[in-house]
């Protein structure tokens, strides 16, 4: 764990997941009605941008 | 239309189902397992290992290498079925995306296989 080389592949790697979580939980949300119009979709992806690269950047924090 | 002969749900219904349920127990999951391992600051190999052999984690462990593989089935098969057809790559996308499709299926049983002799064995 103190290689450099290894913490970038885990942090690309944790990068993908918190991703993914973060989209999948706007697929929750717009399944219970919210948020279903373009507006709201257009809205609910740039939040998911901004909420993964702040857990992108907490994760790097994290593992360095 | 490509056919649904391949999904797992056999039905679009059970598969936006599955999907979600899976998902759900994923989510948990990757929170549970990041939540341990970043609430520990003087984390030991033998903290981890009682952690994760415990029976309540070896059971979830187990449930969400399932939940992974049915998502990552559900999702793959949605994206080669969008991705890998006649319109796109003409007449070979039929023999491709099933052969894409079984290799990928033989990947899936051998991870959680693989997965569970890993946990179990340990």
């Amino acid at each position: 764990m103190s290689s450099v080389f290894v913490k970038l592949v885990l942090w690309a790697i944790l990068s993908g997941v918190i991703f993914h979580f973060v989209a999948g939980i706007k697929h929750l949300i717009m399944d219970l009605g919210i948020g279903e119009t373009l507006e709201g979709g257009k809205n609910l992806s740039v939040a998911v941008f901004v909420v993964a690269a702040i857990g992108i950047l907490l994760a790097g924090v994290w593992i360095w | 239309m490509v056919t649904s002969v391949t999904s797992l749900g056999k039905n679009g219904l059970y598969d936006w189902l599955i999907q979600r349920a899976t998902a759900v127990v994923l989510g948990v999951y990757f929170v549970v397992v990041v939540g341990f391992l970043s609430g520990n600051d003087e984390l030991t190999y033998q903290a981890w290992r009682d952690f994760i052999t415990c029976p309540a984690m070896l059971i979830f462990t187990s449930l969400a290498l399932f939940s992974l593989a049915a998502h990552a089935w559900i999702g793959l098969w949605t994206v080669s079925t969008d991705y890998i057809t006649t319109r796109q790559l003409g007449s070979k996308a039929t023999a491709l995306r099933l052969a894409f499709q079984a290799g990928y299926m033989v990947v899936n049983v051998v991870y959680v296989l693989w997965g569970f002799l890993i946990l179990w064995g340990a």
